[in-house]
């Protein structure tokens, strides 16, 4: 009786067109929100902002980013972390040049940078599928981290060959650096997060989310529909990588602080991808259960085998993750491909016939 | 709820194909294909071939597996490009496009096996038929309210009018990858309905279907041809189905055509008889 759609009918295809017809779902996205923005800045504490729910963030919006072009367009990419690299760059090269501008303005403006390199290693898509444009893809990930190491310009010549993010400024509170508030910084991160989820919503529920979907579905079919094959593929890269770069900027500047190139290796790419397989393919919650779920179990093992009086050590904690990681990835890939998203919408649509079996 | 509906309705109210192109007359060849050869390497898919397709009639296209017919599908809406011949389409020649651009120009088409975007809900699949339609473009998408918005909603009212039309209101939301094979048939031709053709090609799209199912597929032909005014090619093997359907026939057989006329003639041309009872050559 909780949960259900019975009584609300739509007298418009507007409503019947919302992103969330059903009220409860209104209901709970509203209290969602409400707890985010309100109750964790207030009640969350310093260790929950900033070693829980920021890097959740930004893998969330990274993983939202990768969902775009594989789960939505269906074009399997192995570049993410190179693509989040370059808008870590970006930022860093941006705010070093002109620091000045309110920092936030160039994290925006870094993923247009990232947009476009994402759009030159999409261009192999037109005649490429699957695996090999994985491999395309992958070369672009192995060119972008030789470029972050070889090129000493894009770190601004440091000895360390690391970039760090110089002290910026908020409404006169700093938001990089060491005196930067984990309230401050989450509420940052959380405003983009939220912002470019509501865009992306915005894009994958009308014309430009269907031709995605449609060239990811049924090319041939897409074609014939006037849906333009290239242009189509492109801007799903662009829109990826834009995604992707703000999440590095995001990454760099008010998560770690620092970053070296080995931060957008190969391994962060398919740390991202297994967030999106889990997570649901196609499925923007997905993103964010997938993420909460990769980054967050790590964390839950750490504190559950001293509760349950085990003393365990870190590096097993680690290998214990990638197992069970593993596992599941093999798990959803065999028994629910739809991932986290989808049995999600399974415990809905139970709850909206609840209590009769069907 | 009306306020915004597209300009000047057509028949019944309906928005669907009120803006109908009349550049061509009834009756007048709105589609010709003049001695078109096409070959898959050593494979002779279509020799030679002219043929033309008039306006608001069904032209059927007949011959046994193998014979081209997809083929000939294939090089009018753009798939393939035939290495000899020419194709006009209202009045134009040409000898290669791609198939966004034939779908540009007005001609949609039904595959033989069903090629609808399976992870999509069937509303979905049919809005997708409208994208041609669409003009708001992708800084306004990212805004989903106002202009996009507005647009949308009245593609929908379109998109449910052929929902209606087809009586397929009950699996609306549904994945279409979970609907029956007769319903993803009927889907499709939904899809390619959408984008309000002037040419539609049809291929086989009653095979693997009951009776019932084909007799409701054979009543939605006719009416898109009859109530829409919509010029159909029609590739089917259910020789009953051809010949109460179409207006004049086309037969291939090895890529060649052998008899071209009204239907009660193509049955009963020697040509044929040899072709469907496999007479030696
Ligand atoms: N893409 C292709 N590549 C190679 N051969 C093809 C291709 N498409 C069709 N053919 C060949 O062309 C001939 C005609 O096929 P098709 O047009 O599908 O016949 P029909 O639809 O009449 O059954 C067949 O011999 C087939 O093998
Ligand atoms: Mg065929």
């Amino acid at each position: 009786m909780l949960y259900r759609e019975t009584g609300q009918f739509k007298t418009s295809y507007k409503a019947d067109m919302a992103v969330f017809p059903i009220r409860q779902d209104r209901i709970g996205l509203a209290i969602i929100l409400l707890l985010a923005f309100v109750a964790m800045p207030l009640f969350g504490g310093g260790f929950l902002l900033s070693a829980v729910m920021i890097p959740l963030l930004v893998f969330a919006l990274a993983a939202l980013g990768l969902n775009l072009l594989t789960g939505y367009t269906g074009q399997l990419s192995l570049g993410t972390a190179g693509f989040m690299g370059v808008g870590a760059y970006a930022c860093y090269k941006l705010t070093t040049f002109f620091p000045e501008v309110n920092l936030i303005v160039w994290i925006l403006a870094s993923g247009f940078f990232s947009a476009a390199v994402g759009v030159v290693f999409g261009l192999p898509s037109l005649r490429i599928k699957g695996f090999y444009l994985a491999v395309a893809t992958l070369a672009a990930q192995f060119f972008l981290q030789w470029c972050f190491i070889r090129i000493p310009w894009l770190y601004n010549n440091n000895v360390s060959g690391a970039i760090e993010a110089p002290v910026r400024t908020l409404f006169g509170m700093p938001i990089t650096g060491p005196h930067a508030t984990p309230e401050l910084r989450y509420l940052v991160v959380l405003s983009i997060v939220a912002l470019l989820t509501w865009i992306a919503s915005n894009l994958v529920h009308g014309r430009i989310g269907r031709s995605w979907m449609a060239v990811r579905d049924m090319d041939i079919a897409a074609e014939l529909m006037g849906i333009r094959l290239l242009p189509t593929k492109l801007l799903a890269f662009a829109v990826s990588s834009f995604y992707c770069g703000v999440a590095g900027a995001l990454m760099v500047f008010l998560w770690y602080g620092s970053a070296e190139p080995e931060v957008f290796s190969i391994s962060q790419s398919f740390l991202i991808l297994f967030m999106v397989i889990i997570g649901g393919l196609g499925s923007l919650i997905g993103s964010f259960l997938g993420a909460a779920l990769i980054y967050g179990l790590p964390i839950v093992l750490k504190s559950l085998f001293p509760m349950l009086g085990l003393s365990v050590g870190a590096a097993t904690v680690e290998h214990i993750t990638f197992m069970v990681v593993g596992a599941m990835i093999i798990g959803f890939l065999i028994v629910e491909p739809h991932g986290l998203a989808s049995i999600w919408r399974t415990i809905k649509q139970k709850l909206r016939v609840w209590p009769f079996p069907y | 709820m009306n306020g915004q509906t597209m300009s000047g309705q057509g028949m019944n109210g309906l928005a669907l194909f009120s803006r109908r192109d009349d550049s061509v007359a009834k009756g007048e060849p709105l589609l010709t294909v003049e001695n078109v050869s096409l070959r898959f390497g050593g494979v002779k898919a279509i020799s030679d071939v002219s043929f033309d397709i008039r306006k608001g009639e069904v032209r059927a296209i007949i011959g046994p597996n193998g014979a081209g017919k997809t083929s000939m599908l294939n090089v009018i809406n753009g798939f393939y490009h035939p290495q000899e011949g020419r194709i006009s389409f209202r009045g134009q020649t040409r000898r290669r496009m791609r198939p966004s651009h034939a779908a540009a120009q007005g001609i949609s088409r039904t595959f033989q096996n069903v090629a609808l975007f399976k992870g999509m809900s069937t509303l979905d699949n049919i809005m997708a038929g409208r994208t041609l339609h669409m003009k708001r473009g992708f800084f306004w998408q990212l805004w989903r309210h106002g202009p996009a918005l507005d647009e949308e909603i009245r593609h929908r009212r379109v998109v449910e009018e052929i929902i209606d039309f087809l009586e397929i209101e009950a699996v609306r939301k549904t994945p279409v990858g979970k609907l029956p094979y007769g319903l993803q048939k009927r889907v499709e031709l939904g899809r390619a309905l959408a984008m309000e053709p002037d040419l539609l090609l049809l291929d086989e799209p009653m095979a693997g279907m009951n009776l019932e199912e084909k007799e409701d597929m054979c009543r939605f032909i006719l009416d898109v041809n009859n109530a829409f005014g919509v010029t159909i090619a029609l590739i089917e093997h259910d020789m009953g189905v051809v010949m109460d359907l179409s207006d004049r026939v086309v037969v291939l057989e090895y890529g060649r055509k052998i008899a071209d006329g009204a239907p009660d003639e193509v049955k009963a041309s020697q040509a044929v008889i040899d072709a469907y009872l496999g007479v030696a050559h």
